[in-house]
């Protein structure tokens, strides 16, 4: 790795990298050079190509035309493991670990054979120099994402790499671990390591790094150095447009609309998460945003609360006043209840269907069904309506779901939940994987349903989303929730030191500036007892431990158990 | 160069309904060189095997006869498919609705009943009969999680022993020289015949009706909506609130009904008595017509012409051509073997790659 940066010679230099999918041209012409020791961003919206010709860099695409040189000479990279020998290491956005082995095995499974002599010893000597602390025998399965990332890079590390690919690595990190990986990075770099990092978050790459290369619709749309740009300016290059905001006015609650009050659910499998003693409530009118690394309950949470799963004490969730916990998700929906999953395809909708079925799978009321025959011209309608006024973009309530794009998907799901005028409106990671516009958009109509006195819950690991567009936040990790704040009240470092599991009390003395720790015990430990923090107290005791069981799955018959 | 399958984004429309056609032409080439393999004139054969059987008034009839029971069991299944119920146990569900119709036919007796009250009793008694089959695995799923498959099939061999001791036994003809076989059904218990001299009875009407119903059912009803979203995608019913228990209660009963209807169209039709079997195996050949009729009525209603056809043409080889048995079911598993097959263009695009290092 000591390699002597030369300015003439790139690492590697792609030239008119073209590929063609049946549907879409990922990328056309695209030409990139990446200098020894630099950190190349590329930067583009969902569906820029950023990834397909990450991809080819790597050896798991190949391109239909195009010439790709490393070090100056010509190449053509087949595979990984022709890319791993040349020297290109990539740490992709889904780990590709095995949950019950432990740290080294997942490690030596990806090594050669002959290259695993003295892992261990390896794996601490690299996880020290460069600041990613990991205990080669611990199981993966009991590691946070964080970490389980660290193992990512590591192994990748091990095979010396000239050129390491991050593909969107901050996307599951808290504030502070991303910002370790930064240091992680830049020393990387200053070894004369180049890196390639791949992210749509602006303000995180003009931090870091030091070029940026701008993808749109799969053309190489810029060049610049994004420390001397604005986040407007790298937005205006990323969307060829201006980058949309939200209004947001004070919020004005009403009554409690949904209220729970010491949820207690077992985990449904051996690696998922266990809520205990899990109170808030959410009022007419204000949206309440639930932070947190995603795999801390955030699942088992929203399946509680939609009426995917059901549980044994009615009174633990109640909508209005009504107890809800016993009551499945049609019946909740008809108390008012509506929810945007995480998943589009194969939970918000039916991949195969066209929208106005998918629109028949949750709206049933505006006439839509009548004495249970559905009527057609109805449902198109509310389709129609709904493809309108979100600016769908679809051939028309014909089109089948999986001939969308994910964000236009998002958007009529979006759409059709809060065309049934809820009361309450759970929305999950609404704008996960979805592009800036259409994400201005949807944070818009959330804010709009508020205004209306709809009382919104939503879960986003995306922290600035949620200080954008939440009136009170609470932070979610390993099954517990902390008290909820109000968002002028308290910061991204307060919300991210919470989210790697400090307790409140501690938050308010560390700083930014101050050493951060590893981001957290294990996740998904299947029973932690509570730890008693004063903080926690005000606002629901969390020792409280009612006992409930209810349906593992929904083929399992419910059964009844009491208090121990 | 080497052949590549590549995912269409959105199902071909022209290979839905081309894939059928391109199985049954597969299938006759596969007959080809089945019936050279066997010494005989290909062109004899298939003459034999699918034009004579047809060429008839009469034959005509046996076709739409045959087709009736198929196209009754598979209208019923589809329904339970479409949402993931997998009921395989039509043949015995069939067997039920036959003893439970019989039985109404037989205890009436020689009892002068006009056919009009007689026969929907009949039918209705069959219909029960059928449900209360199909309604163990339904229980047994929706209780105990017992796999649906196993526990309707093992039904069907219960339900041809339950038959078999009572046409042995308790309802056995006394004056039948000990044939195990009920007393023949008194002309006020028979289904009326359509065709003049020939078998074609009003089954064969009944058959349309429920398929007519079905495709209502499935189109135009909420419950048919949400059993085909189940079928579809497990996790956007539960997301919508769609009770799995609904469904395969739904599913089970829809096809228990049906193969109750055909046992007793069978009873009350060509065969008009209770013998120990009643069908040649219409309830496990429903199973090939739901699907090569796509799980849809029309479909449906299609597929059981050419089941029944392949039927006629086994026993017309098996006379003429002196073939065996076997060439009847060797033919609808081709058939079906090569759907599946054709399929794959369904969702998916050949396409010849030059492979490049």
């Amino acid at each position: 790795m000591a390699d002597t940066p030369t300015e003439a010679v790139p690492r590697l230099a792609l030239r008119g990298i073209t590929k063609r999918y049946p549907s879409v041209l990922a990328n056309d012409g695209v030409d990139l050079d990446v200098l020894p020791g630099e950190i190349h961003a590329v930067l583009g919206e969902n569906g820029a190509g950023k990834s397909t010709l990450m991809k080819i860099i790597y050896g798991v695409v190949e391109p239909d035309a195009g010439v790709m040189r490393w070090e100056g000479e010509r190449v053509q990279i087949a595979n990984p493991a022709r890319a791993r020998r040349l020297g290109i290491g990539m740490v992709f956005q889904h780990f590709s670990l095995f949950e019950t082995l432990t740290v080294a095995d997942n490690i030596r499974l990806a090594l050669e054979p002959g290259q695993s002599r003295q892992l261990r010893q390896r794996i601490r000597d690299i996880s020290t120099r460069y600041g990613l602390p990991l205990t080669p025998a611990r199981r993966v399965h009991t590691m946070s994402v964080g970490e389980r990332q660290r193992v990512e890079i590591v192994r990748c590390l091990l095979q010396k790499p000239r050129l390491l690919i991050m593909d969107e690595p901050t996307s599951v990190l808290t504030p502070q671990a991303a910002q370790r990986l930064f240091e992680t990075l830049r020393t990387l770099a200053s070894e004369g390591v180049s890196i390639l990092y791949i992210s749509h978050k602006l303000d995180e790459i003009r931090a870091l790094c030091t070029r940026a290369t701008v993808l749109r619709a799969g053309r190489v749309t810029g060049q610049c150095d994004p420390r001397r740009e604005t986040t407007a300016s790298l937005a205006r290059m990323m969307i060829g447009g201006e980058l949309p905001h939200t209004v947001h006015r004070e919020a004005n609650a009403g009554a409690p609309a949904l209220r729970v009050h010491r949820l207690d659910v077992p985990a449904d499998d051996p690696f998922g998460t266990r809520l205990s003693g899990i109170s808030f409530e959410v009022r007419e009118g204000e949206i309440l945003g639930i932070a947190g690394v995603s795999g801390n309950g955030q699942k088992e949470l929203l399946a509680a609360l939609s009426g995917e799963r059901t549980l044994a004490r009615a009174d633990a969730i109640l909508i209005g006043s009504t107890p809800v916990a016993k009551l499945d998700a049609s019946a909740r929906r008809k108390l008012g209840l509506a929810f945007i999953p995480e998943d589009r395809l194969g939970r918000g909708a039916v991949p195969e269907m066209t929208l106005a079925d998918n629109a028949l799978l949750t709206a049933r009321g505006d006439g839509n069904v009548a004495r249970g025959f559905i009527r057609e011209r109805s449902v198109v309608g509310f389709a129609k309506r709904t493809i309108a006024a979100f600016g769908v973009k679809a051939g028309g309530p014909d089109a089948v779901a999986r001939s969308l794009s994910g964000g236009n998907l998002q958007k009529f799901i979006v759409g059709r939940e809060i065309g049934q005028r809820p009361k309450v409106l759970l929305a999950a990671q609404p704008t996960w994987g979805v592009d800036v516009g259409a994400s201005a958009q949807i944070r818009q109509a959330l804010i709009d349903l508020r205004e209306r006195g709809v009382a919104v819950l939503v879960v986003s690991e995306e922290l600035d989303e949620l200080i954008e567009i939440c009136d009170r936040l609470a932070v979610m990790t390993q099954g517990r929730l902390s008290p909820a704040k109000p968002v002028r009240e308290t910061s991204a470092e307060e919300i991210g030191l919470l989210m790697a599991g400090a307790s409140p009390g501690e938050t308010t003395q560390t700083g930014m500036s101050a050493p951060i720790r590893a981001e957290g015990p294990p996740r998904g430990a299947i029973c932690t007892p509570a730890r008693g923090s004063a903080a926690r107290e005000p606002d629901g005791p969390l020792q409280g431990r009612t006992a409930e069981c209810e349906a593992r799955s929904s083929r399992d018959k419910p059964q009844a158990c009491g208090d121990p | 160069m080497k052949l590549r399958l590549e995912a269409r984004a959105v199902p071909s429309p022209i290979y839905v309904w081309t894939a059928p056609l391109i199985a049954a032409l597969a299938t006759l080439i596969v007959g080809f060189v089945v019936f050279s393999a066997f010494g005989k004139n290909p062109l004899a054969a298939f003459d034999a095997f699918f034009i004579a059987p047809i060429a008839t008034r009469y034959g005509v009839a046996e076709l739409l006869l045959k087709a009736s029971p198929l196209m009754l069991i598979a209208t019923g299944l589809a329904i339970g498919y479409r949402a993931n119920v997998w009921n395989i146990g039509a043949e015995g569900q069939l067997t039920l609705g036959a003893i439970a119709g019989g039985g109404v036919a037989l205890a009436v007796g020689d009892a002068e009943w006009p056919s009009a009250l007689l026969l929907p009793m009949m039918f209705v008694a069959g219909a029960a009969g059928g449900m209360l089959w199909s309604a163990i695995p339904a229980w047994l799923r929706t209780r105990c999680n017992a796999n649906e498959i196993l526990t309707s099939l093992m039904l069907v061999y219960v339900a041809t022993l339950l038959l078999s001791w009572l046409v042995h036994g308790p309802w056995r003809d006394p004056e039948g020289y000990n044939f195990p076989q009920s007393k023949i059904f008194a002309a006020n218990a028979m289904l009326p015949i359509l065709l003049p001299e020939t078998r074609l009875n009003a089954g064969f009407l009944l058959a349309l009706a429920i398929v007519a119903i079905a495709w209502l059912f499935v189109r135009k009803h909420i419950v048919g909506f949400e059993m085909r979203v189940a079928g579809l995608s497990p996790g956007a019913a539960n997301y919508a609130g769609i009770s799995w228990r609904r469904n395969i209660w739904a599913g089970m009963l829809a096809g228990g009904a049906c193969a109750g209807l055909a046992g007793v169209s069978e009873a009350a039709g060509p065969i008009g008595q209770l013998l120990p079997s009643m069908s040649p195996g219409y309830g496990f050949a429903a199973i090939i017509v739901a699907f090569v009729g796509r799980l849809h009525p029309a479909g449906i209603a299609l597929a059981s012409l050419l089941m029944s056809l392949l039927y006629l043409g086994g026993e017309s080889a098996q006379v003429n051509l002196a073939l065996p048995s076997a060439v009847t079911g060797l033919f609808q598993g081709t058939l079906l073997f090569f759907l599946l097959a054709a399929d794959v263009l369904v969702n998916y695009r050949p396409r010849l790659a030059t492979a490049t290092a």
